[in-house]
Formats: C-alpha cells, sequence, structure tokens
C-alpha cells in the first residue's frame, strides 16, 4: 500500500536534524577590523608594519574576533612574514597548522590557520592562509620553526595541502596507501552497514541524524 | 597456486590438496650477506606492539653496534577519527568523544574544548565561579593521575617494578575520587560547555581532603625509591638531552620545556578557570634530562595538592551554588544524580516535563537532540594538560554541530623530539627518553 522506504526512517530530503531549523544562517563576515584592534594587537601590529614594510601587500585583512587577532596573509609571502614574526616580533612557537575545508568559499577553499605564542612577551596570533582546492600549495614552514613537520604532514594527510619544500610530506596518520582527504567536506563520514536478522542499520553516513 | 618456489616453503600436491613444509630461515645466506656490507648497520623495528613504547608507537631505528644513529616515529595506528566525528555531533555530544583523546588526562581534554565553546558561545566570564573551582579541582586530580601513570610505567620500563606498584595504588585513589563525583572512573565527560555535569555529591569535600592526606603521606613512598637512587640517576641522568632551543623549535611543552629551566606554565602565564587566584608554585629543572623531567613530575604532585586544598576550601562557602550557566538556552535541562551504575536520572526533572510542562519537555527535546546553536567563528583555547599546551581551535559556522575542531595535542608535538633526543645514544637510552616525554598515543593520532 505504502511506497517503499528508504533509510532508517523512511525520510528523505525533510527530516532535517542539521540543527539550522528552518533558520538562514548568515555567512561569516569577511571584512576587515579597523583600528584600534585593542589589547596587545594593535601592538604587534605596528611592530610587524615597522620591521616589514610589505605589510599592506602581503596581509590581506586584520580580524579580531572573540579576542584573538587573526592574520590573513598572502601564501607566497608566508615564510618572510613568519620569519619576522619569529626573529623580530620573538614569536618562538609555533603551536602548529591546522587546516579547515570550506567548500562555499570559492578558489579560497582550503584554509591552513597557524598558531603562534611569544614567551618572550607572551603574546599570541594567528596566521591565516587560503588556497584553491584547483591549487592546493602553500610554502613549508618547517625552515622558520622545526615543529610544524609532524603538523604541516598531519595537514596534508587530512586536507590535501600540499606544503611546498617540507622535507617529507607524506601521510602520518592515515595508511600511506589510503584514497583521499578525510577531513575534508566532501569527505563522507563512512561506516559500514550492519545486517542482523534481516533487519539492517544502514552506515551512519547514511543515518539521516548524521546527514 | 603461484608457480614461485619458496626455498623455505617447499610444497607438493596431495589429494586434500597443496601441503606445504614450512622450514626454517637460512641464517647461513643472511650471515654471508651482513658480511659482505661495509659498514655494520641494523635497522630495527621498535613497535608498534612493544611493552616499553606507551601503547602502539612504532620506532624506527637505525644502529650502528649499540649506538642508534636515527630515529624515525611511525605513528597513526591509534587514529579513531575524533576530529571528523565530532563535525557528525552536537556541541555537547562532542565532549564525549574529545574526553577518549588522551585517554590519561581526559579531564584536559573537555576543559580545552569547553573552554574554547564558551569562547565561541561569549559566555567564559557567565560559567558560574564553583563550576571553575571543580574545572581546576578535578584538572588537579587528573594531573595527579597522569603523572602516576608516567612515573609508574616510566620506572617500569627502566627495570624498577616497585614504583609502579605504588603509582597506579595511588592513581587508584584518584580514580575514586573521581567515580564518587561524576560516576565514571575514565573519560567521564564531566566539564560540559557551560559548566560540570552535576554537582557535587554530599560530603565531597570531606572526601576530597582525606584523599590529599592520603596521597601526600603515600607519595613518599615513591621519592624515597627514586628520588636520589644511584641506580635510577644511571638510567636518567643527561640521557634524552633536548634544550631550550630544541624545545621552542620543536613546539615542546610541558615538563620537556620546563627541565630546561624555562617555568612556562599556562596557568600561570595565561591563566583559565580561575587560576590566577591560587597559590602555586611553577616546578622547572635546569638539567634537561630524563632526570629533571622525572624531577618535575614528583614535584608537580605538591603543587596539585596545594590547588586541590585551596579549592576544597573554596568550595565549602560555595554549597549550593550553580554549577552550570544559567542561560536555559544553552544550560544542560537538568542536573543529573549519581547512580549506583554511573549517571542517573533526575527525578524531579522527569516529573516535570513528563507530568506538568509541555513546554519543558519541548525544550528539554530541542535542546538534546538538536542542541544550541554557536555563533560563527572561530577561537583557539589552550589548558595546560600534563604534558604540556593542549589546544582546541574551535570553528562554527553558526550551527549546532562543530564545523571543524582541531587539537594541537601536546604528546603529538613532543614525540616529535624523540629524534632530537636519541640519536647518537645508546639504544637502550631511548626507552628513558620516550618515557620522559610522556606521550599517549590516544592524544597524539586521536
Amino acid at each position: 500500500m505504502s511506497e517503499d522506504k528508504k533509510g532508517m526512517f523512511g525520510a528523505q530530503g525533510t527530516g532535517d536534524t542539521s540543527g539550522y531549523g528552518g533558520l538562514v544562517r548568515s555567512a561569516a563576515s569577511t571584512g576587515s577590523t579597523e583600528r584600534p584592534y585593542g589589547g596587545y594587537f594593535d601592538q604587534v601590529a605596528d611592530d610587524l608594519e615597522r620591521a616589514y614594510p610589505d605589510f599592506a601587500d602581503a596581509i590581506e585583512r586584520v580580524v579580531v574576533d572573540r579576542g584573538e587577532l587573526t592574520l590573513h596573509i598572502k601564501r607566497e609571502r608566508l615564510v618572510e612574514v613568519a620569519l619576522i614574526l619569529r626573529d623580530k616580533l620573538k614569536f618562538e612557537m609555533s603551536m602548529g597548522v591546522s587546516g579547515v575545508h570550506y567548500p562555499e568559499d570559492t578558489n579560497r577553499e582550503l584554509h591552513a590557520v597557524y598558531h603562534l605564542l611569544s614567551i618572550t612577551n607572551n603574546q599570541r596570533i594567528r596566521l591565516e592562509v587560503s588556497v584553491a582546492d584547483t591549487d592546493p600549495h602553500i610554502p613549508s614552514l618547517v625552515e622558520v620553526w622545526g615543529g610544524s613537520n609532524w603538523n604541516e604532514r598531519e595537514t596534508f594527510d587530512m586536507f590535501g595541502i600540499v606544503f611546498d619544500g617540507h622535507p617529507g610530506l607524506t601521510r602520518i596518520l592515515m595508511p600511506d596507501d589510503w584514497q583521499g582527504h578525510p577531513q575534508r567536506k566532501d569527505y563522507a563520514l563512512g561506516g559500514i552497514g550492519v545486517e542482523y536478522k534481516g533487519a539492517v542499520t544502514p552506515p551512519p553516513s547514511d543515518r539521516r541524524t548524521y546527514k | 597456486m603461484s608457480t614461485y618456489a619458496d626455498p623455505y616453503a617447499s610444497s607438493r600436491e596431495t589429494t586434500e590438496g597443496t601441503v606445504f613444509s614450512v622450514t626454517g630461515g637460512d641464517w647461513d645466506s643472511l650471515v654471508t650477506e651482513i658480511g659482505q656490507a661495509k659498514e655494520e648497520r641494523v635497522v630495527v623495528n621498535m613497535g608498534p606492539q612493544h611493552p616499553s613504547t606507551h601503547g602502539v608507537l612504532r620506532l624506527v631505528l637505525e644502529l650502528e653496534g649499540e649506538t642508534v644513529t636515527e630515529v624515525r616515529c611511525g605513528i597513526g595506528y591509534l587514529h579513531t577519527g575524533i576530529e571528523k566525528n565530532i563535525e557528525f555531533r552536537n556541541w555537547t555530544q562532542a565532549t564525549t568523544f574529545v574526553t577518549r583523546m588522551d585517554y590519561l588526562a581526559p579531564l584536559f581534554n573537555e576543559a580545552a574544548y569547553c573552554l574554547g565553546v564558551e569562547k565561541l558561545l561569549g559566555i567564559t566570564n557567565d560559567v558560574p565561579e564553583k563550576a571553575s573551582v571543580i574545572r581546576v579541582m578535578m584538572m588537579e586530580f587528573n594531573r595527579i593521575s597522569s603523572h602516576m601513570v608516567a612515573l609508574g610505567t616510566g620506572a617500569l620500563e627502566l627495570g624498577a617494578l616497585s614504583p609502579m606498584i605504588f603509582c597506579f595504588r595511588e592513581r587508584e585513589k584518584v580514580l575514586d575520587i573521581f567515580e564518587f563525583i561524576s560516576g565514571l572512573r575514565m573519560n567521564m565527560a564531566y566539564i560540559r560547555p557551560g559548566g560540570v555535569a552535576q554537582d557535587l555529591p554530599a560530603g565531597a569535600v570531606d572526601k576530597i581532603l582525606a584523599t590529599v592526606k592520603d596521597l601526600r603521606h603515600s607519595f613518599k613512598d615513591n621519592e624515597k625509591l627514586l628520588v636520589g637512587n644511584s641506580i635510577w640517576m644511571k638510567r636518567t641522568e643527561g640521557i634524552g638531552y633536548l634544550d631550550l632551543a630544541g624545545a621552542t623549535t620543536l613546539g615542546v611543552t610541558g615538563p620537556v620545556i620546563r627541565a630546561t629551566g624555562l617555568p612556562l606554565d599556562l596557568r600561570k602565564i595565561q591563566p583559565y578557570s580561575g587560576y590566577e587566584n591560587y597559590k602555586f608554585d611553577v616546578v622547572t629543572a635546569d638539567t634537561c634530562d630524563v632526570y629533571g623531567r622525572f624531577l618535575i613530575r614528583i614535584n608537580e604532585l605538591e603543587q596539585s595538592l596545594r590547588i586541590i586544598e585551596q579549592c576544597a576550601e573554596k568550595l565549602k562557602s560555595l554549597e549550593g551554588a550553580p554549577v552550570m550557566v544559567a542561560d536555559k538556552k544553552i544550560a544542560w535541562p537538568a542536573q543529573l544524580a549519581i547512580g549506583a551504575d554511573g549517571m542517573g536520572n533526575s527525578l524531579n526533572h522527569i516529573r516535570e516535563i513528563m507530568g506538568t510542562s509541555m513546554e519543558s519537555l519541548i525544550h528539554h527535546f530541542k535542546l538534546v537532540t538538536e542542541g544550541f546553536r554557536v555563533p560563527a567563528g572561530q577561537v583557539y583555547s589552550a589548558v595546560e594538560s600534563p604534558r604540556g599546551e593542549l589546544g582546541a581551535h574551535v570553528v562554527s559556522d553558526g550551527g549546532t554541530r562543530p564545523y571543524r575542531v582541531h587539537f594541537r595535542e601536546p604528546s603529538f608535538n613532543n614525540l616529535q623530539s624523540t629524534s632530537a633526543m636519541c640519536e647518537g645514544s645508546m639504544v637502550a637510552d631511548i626507552i628513558g627518553a620516550v618515557a620522559s616525554i610522556d606521550p599517549v598515543m590516544g592524544g597524539v593520532d586521536r
């Protein structure tokens, strides 16, 4: 009598459990924060401008949000700016690289985010580099902070961002012969369906609640 | 059937099928081959299943005699995809996942994550004081239990059996406290965005103070066994050397960088959860070696006990205070009771939603199944875990699920320094060096 049902509850398309509740979600702001930035951020920006005359050209935008400073940097300038930050502004430690995949951000789909810590001045800033999915190359910072080695390998493994100049860019968490980059948004959660006495529990990727 | 003839497994056809006769390896040919090599260079694969590698860590060692010339780490054997999985759960459910990363320090994982979510929500200052005090107390207890495993297994791996027995005895007392307060001994998902899951049970402060007294007394056993012990010092002094320059460039934090003399402790320099209100010292050493890291862990135990005592003092005056933010759009609908087998129900809350208020039921259902929305943006929140800086890079797109959460795991970064510490040393010293880094593979691989 009824039509065939698919999936766990037979819901196709309308079973919205994404949590947006039909509300329109406003896209994250792409604008720059205006000065004054507040806190030590003005000091950091001033020092960087003084030490690096090409500041206006290299830094695409400066964002201060929730008490944190983010410098969006063109990838060609990343190594130069990183060296200045390390040597002149005393950001001695890189706390690693974390990738984020924004499929809607056309031609800037892949973001690499670097968290820097200055022990001398007790400051933190964040660098963000965006590249296109079709040209996922970012210069490696292993020469600047040796500890970036594994972090860049992890970001390559998970997002497919190629860090040019890395001494050995291989997968680190996934098996060497793995296909795809798991943390990208177009990579399904995966899973295996289980059948028990004729009833089938679908793999997590196909369950309504995980769509 | 392959036509390839295996020299060590000759085969013959029978009515039952092919039968292979496996014989031993041909050692003569192997010895001849090695004899022809120009230098005596052996590559040894240590792990991933090895009793001294702290879990599934694989070390590829290149040896010249007893000297290690190259060390490479192979990791990823415990990769569980936690960061991917929590993108499909709501913000509260994610605590249940992150607590399982570094399984020796579950409360730190939860704290780093929840502080990040609270920062995104803009409620950092709205978290009740009692929740922060409980968080600090639980984290310090957790630091003790984690250091106990580090010291116990580290000593065991270097051949000292008794410290392990003592350390696990002490750890058990801490786990009892965890069970008493949260209902679970490990992976308790006790710290939640906005506060903690439950208030302290009756009589908790007295029990905490009794445990502190007991622990302070028992820690002496370990100190007597190891501090200044000549055999122990021979195995640890000058071993696994890593100086400040090496530690900073490699992003090493925690006891390893404090053993170079730098008092880098986020609880002091960038306090969170009210750490600025507690009196404690940052323990350092200046030896840059395994012994220094060992001493730091031993001495940090006392500092943690000091903080716990101050927490207990504060908790006495916070009887009945809230432990979850007042905002009902974020706070978990009910404070659950601790049952005999873990977390129980709140009967009052069930009576309310099932019997008296339809709106409460709707609210409960929406908040628990769908979760709360977190404004779009990204933050980085860091806590001082027993192994160093544990950071959470939390990104939200405005929905009820994390868009991306990346953990800056101290074990992951610290483990990179294995090569720097071990190359040029004896093969037996690798064990001590790795034990002093105290990597937890659940955290490294996530």
